[in-house]
């Protein structure tokens, strides 16, 4: 099959390659990129475990060909970490919370998270229940995630993180 | 002591041992997206398996032709039935005794079933092909209801044992008998209905369902032809298991097999098996010499590898009429699927079913599985349960809830009134488990208060008499549960697995300089085993649980153990750990000894390290005791400090549990929405608290998206209609429930540290109380039950029938 020569910038380096036209995205990533962190759950846009932020959106890349990408500004779950190495306050908090168990779903519920904190950088229980309601978690009911994610809205802005009472 | 000397209090902080909400080791490479999943693998040469899978639920294979899909660019091999003949792999063991195809030989048995194999230089490649590969079948009759499954006329699933009397589990009476099973006295539990001065039966039916965890079954095999050796890193819950089995039917000689399970991504259950694909994958590398992938996608997942429940089960009740129970009767007709690949221990072909009498003190019992084949996908594994225990739990708390409204009682006090009482512990049920400890009555009273249960009776009293004013649409439903679950698998006179007893194993070492390495023959899929073994050590040996690395899964480094599923790994190898510790301890004290010049009994143990009794300031640390085994040793003694330990369970462990739920229901539109959950686990000695409390939000998640939406549904043409996330209901962060939890801790006194396991209580608890809660709503109008899953279409149609909306 011909293939498509693509570039994009992903985690800020620009990276360029030629593809078949039918490679998913998410197939580019982790293969190609050998950028592991994005999974693959379901290939049918419902789990979430492949998310990544593209052009400022979060963006299921099990659905996309990598050829759509071309041109795009991408980050992962690698690329999510502070400039000097540290952890980005979502990686610290779902760690903080225990809002993982088999880390699975954690890289693109972290990568969607980043971005709903982008939209809404104060939000509430509910805005983050229905912000992050397409990515899907077996292990931890979600609770532990929703208090992880305010524990870093909290960080970010700079405030202290109160717990909800039970 | 100056001031400076930490307290011992101080110095057990630092250990982060039993009871500390230890943050979690694995999490620091997890949310960096830095684990190692199976699908993360890319060996150099790798090519990429593919299966070409049956449409039909039952037809003969008439023609099957790989030529085009041969010729396809990029593929090296086509796989069939008759390929694998050729090295006698077109049939394969299963862990129940049973046989099953690995490629379909002649006939396809359920929708989906595995017919070829692809591999190819490109996943894309090997799926082109897949399309290629000419099959052409002859449909025969369907059969995808258990209850039919026994009748003279119905459609033969297994040819190749047809005419066979005698199975895996003893005499079979009709060619689609799996097996019958029963346990109990029935001749006593008869009696006991005789006398009975009230009586209920109801025929409940815990439907099919899948555990499926988020990472699908997935392996990478790689054979060197050179060496003769295997390589199988895999999606194993139990990599030993796989080792030995994959030894006896490839008869690679068991040393040269090197299994792996790296990180997993979540089991549940569904990746306890050895399926299809492991198979072919491995032959593919033996054939090709080159390693071979093999990834499901989510469609194989749901519809293939595993399934859970499909127990259809007749039960009653006999009772006195001041609300005592007196005995139990339960006839269960199982529905195994195609091929019997239940993941039990060998001599339950029910599993532990026969926890069935639960928590209550029932003087006579009796229970009867018959097991038959159907056109549906092979498994039976738990589903987040141990062995059939929640089937058990729900069949029995159902039954509770139908016999308190037909006494007129309620379903919290007619529970409290037949809970095995404490004095009664350790409690031989009517099944003839010792159930090992616990407080029942405080745990439901405790959960009753925390509730304000009577508050939430007078509130639904209200309510009902509104909505028989007319003046509301909405039901309150109260769930009451209370599980007794029976975890630990298992004492060696009681359980194995194709005669492997079911023992666990820790091996640990400690270094010269007190850090140390653990390797155990469990396998976490998210349970944190990396944190928490290391928490047990800490506290045994008086070495910071920083210091311990956890290693599971390299069948070559670990000692041999059954894995991880029924909540097994604190049972026994949680104790294996705690017994080795004890080893290690007890050399290191000799060593101590030897170093202060004292006789071991003037030592004694101060939290991490021996001192002298009576004269304190005499001490060896734990860490300085680690060196002194590398570099002076008392005479004669053998260097090194490290032990291993197999432990072999005397009994199971009894967790249990009191979870009381309310929702409200609109009849109008059948929406249950869950106002309220409060669940009290009792699972003993807790190690990791915040641990325990993430397992418990995740169990209860899974028991809310079973109780109120997911069903592994076939039409009766044997298509499977639920096999995706469009039709297979799992919940999503906005109508997944708050989890209020609370515990009581009452140990297990044959635990050598009194843990129970708590992984799959939540689970088992709480698909009976979300039904019962449902079930609860209606009861006043005289509905008894209502089959699972309440999703809003069925909780409509109980209103329906119940002429809700004229």
């Amino acid at each position: 099959m011909a293939k498509s020569q693509v570039a994009m910038t992903v985690n800020g380096t620009t990276v360029e390659a030629l593809v078949e036209p039918r490679t998913l995205l998410i197939h580019f990533l982790r293969e190609e990129l050998r950028l592991t962190g994005p999974h693959i759950g379901c290939e049918t846009s419902h789990c979430g475990a492949c998310t990544v932020d593209l052009n400022g959106k979060s963006v299921k890349s099990c659905t996309m060909f990598a050829v759509q990408a071309n041109g795009a500004d991408i980050r992962t779950i690698e690329g999510m970490a502070n400039p000097d190495g540290t952890l980005h306050a979502l990686q610290e908090g779902f760690r903080e919370m225990h809002g993982l168990q088999c880390g699975f779903c954690t890289p693109g519920m972290v990568t969607r998270a980043y971005r709903l904190l982008q939209e809404n950088n104060n939000p509430s229980e509910e805005e983050i229940r229905f912000g992050i309601a397409g990515n899907l978690c077996r292990c931890t009911g979600y609770q532990n995630i929703v208090k992880a994610i305010q524990y870093a809205a909290a960080k970010l802005n700079g405030v202290p993180f109160q717990e909800a009472a039970e | 002591m100056n001031d400076m000397t930490p307290t011992a209090a101080e110095r057990a902080a630092k250990l982060e041992g039993l009871g500390c909400k230890r943050k979690r080791v694995e999490d620091i490479r997890f949310v960096q997206g830095k684990g190692n999943y199976v699908d993360d693998l890319k060996l150099p040469g790798m090519l990429y398996g593919d299966l070409v899978r049956s449409p039909h639920g039952h037809a003969r294979i008439t023609r099957l032709d790989t030529t085009k899909a041969a010729a396809v660019p990029g593929v090296v091999a086509v796989l069939t039935a008759d390929v694998l003949k050729t090295v006698n792999l077109a049939w394969m063991p299963t862990l129940a005794g049973d046989v099953q195809m690995v490629l379909a030989d002649g006939k396809v048995l359920f929708q989906n079933q595995e017919v070829a194999f692809v591999v190819a230089e490109s996943r894309e490649a090997a799926a082109d092909a897949v399309e290629l590969v000419e099959v052409e079948y002859e449909p025969l009759p369907v059969n995808v209801d258990p209850l039919k499954a026994m009748a003279p006329n119905a459609p033969v699933i297994r040819e190749d044992i047809k005419d066979k009397t005698d199975g895996a589990h003893g005499k079979r009476k009709h060619y689609n008998h799996v097996f019958s099973w029963q346990a109990g006295d029935k001749a006593a539990a008869d009696a006991a209905f005789e006398k009975a001065d009230v009586k209920i039966r109801e025929f409940i039916v815990y439907p099919r369902v899948h555990p499926c965890p988020l990472e699908t079954c997935q392996c990478v095999a790689s054979f060197d032809k050179i060496e003769g050796e295997l390589t199988l890193w895999g999606t194993f819950q139990a990599p030993h298991v796989i080792r030995t089995v994959g030894s006896l039917i490839s008869k690679i000689p068991e040393h040269k097999i090197h299994v792996i399970a790296p990180d997993i991504g979540g089991g549940f259950g569904n990746k306890v098996g050895a399926y299809s694909g492991y198979i072919c994958a491995i032959v593919a590398s033996i054939v090709t010499g080159r390693p071979v992938k093999w990834t499901e996608d989510r469609i194989e997942n749901l519809s293939t590898t595993a399934f859970a429940r499909d127990f259809h089960m007749d039960v009653e009740i006999a009772c006195t009429k001041d609300g005592k129970v007196t005995g139990l009767r339960c006839y269960t007709i199982a529905d195994h699927g195609a091929f019997d690949a239940c993941a039990n221990a060998t001599k339950w072909p029910a599993g532990l079913f026969s926890i069935i009498s639960g928590s209550y003190d029932f003087p006579a019992a009796y229970c009867l599985v018959d097991g038959v084949y159907t056109n549906k996908a092979p498994g039976g594994v738990a589903y987040r349960c141990s062995f059939r225990v929640t089937e058990a739990a729900y069949c029995i708390e159902r039954a509770m809830d139908i016999m308190a409204q037909k006494l007129g009682m309620d379903p919290a006090e007619f529970r409290m009134k037949n809970l095995i009482r404490r004095e009664q512990f350790p409690y031989t049920s009517a099944f003839g488990w010792q159930y090992d400890s616990g407080d029942y009555q405080t745990a439901l009273k405790k959960a009753m208060e925390a509730t304000n249960y009577t508050k939430l009776r007078d509130e639904q009293k209200a309510k009902r008499e509104a909505f028989k004013r007319g003046e509301t649409r909405e039901l309150m439903g109260i769930g009451v549960a209370f599980f007794t679950e029976i975890v630990g698998a298992g004492p060696s006179r009681a359980c194995d697995i194709l005669g492997i007893a079911m023992f666990d194993s820790a091996e640990i070492r400690i270094h010269p300089t007190g850090s140390g390495i653990c390797r155990l023959g469990t396998k976490s899929q998210g349970q944190g085993h990396e944190t928490t073994y290391a928490q047990i050590i800490a506290t045994e040996l008086g070495l910071p649980a920083d210091n311990i690395t956890v290693e599971e899964g390299n069948t070559d480094t670990a000692p041999y153990g059954l894995g991880t599923y029924g909540s097994r790994s604190t049972p026994v190898s949680g104790a294996a750990t705690a017994m080795a510790c004890r080893k290690i301890k007890a050399k290191a004290q000799m060593i101590a000894a030897y170093m202060l010049e004292v006789h071991d009994d003037d030592l004694e143990w101060d939290v991490d390290r021996f001192r002298v009794k009576g004269n304190p300031e005499r001490s060896k640390t734990m860490t300085e005791l680690a060196w002194a085994a590398y570099h002076e040793v008392p005479p004669g003694m053998e260097p090194g400090l490290e032990a291993i330990n197999y432990y072999d369970p005397p009994n199971f462990t009894f967790p249990y549990g009191a979870y009381i739920c309310v929702v409200d229901i609109d009849v109008d539109t059948g929406m249950a929405k869950v106002r309220r959950f409060f669940a009290l686990d009792d699972c003993g000695t807790r190690i990791n608290p915040m641990i325990i409390e993430g397992q418990i939000h995740g169990g209860l998640t899974e028991a809310f998206g079973i109780a109120m939406g997911q069903e592994i549904h076939y039409d009766p043409d044997g298509n499977v209609t639920t096999a995706s996330f469009m039709d297979y209901f799992l919940p999503t962060a906005v109508e997944t429930p708050h989890w209020e939890t609370d515990w009581t801790e009452v140990p297990s006194p044959h635990h050598p540290i009194g843990a129970k396991g708590v992984g799959e209580s939540p689970n088992v608890g709480g698909v009976p109380c979300f039904s019962n809660a449902v079930n609860d709503a209606f009861s006043f109008l005289g509905s008894t039950h209502i089959q699972m899953p309440h999703d809003h279409w069925r909780v409509w149609t109980a209103a329906e029938n119940l002429g809700l909306h004229q």
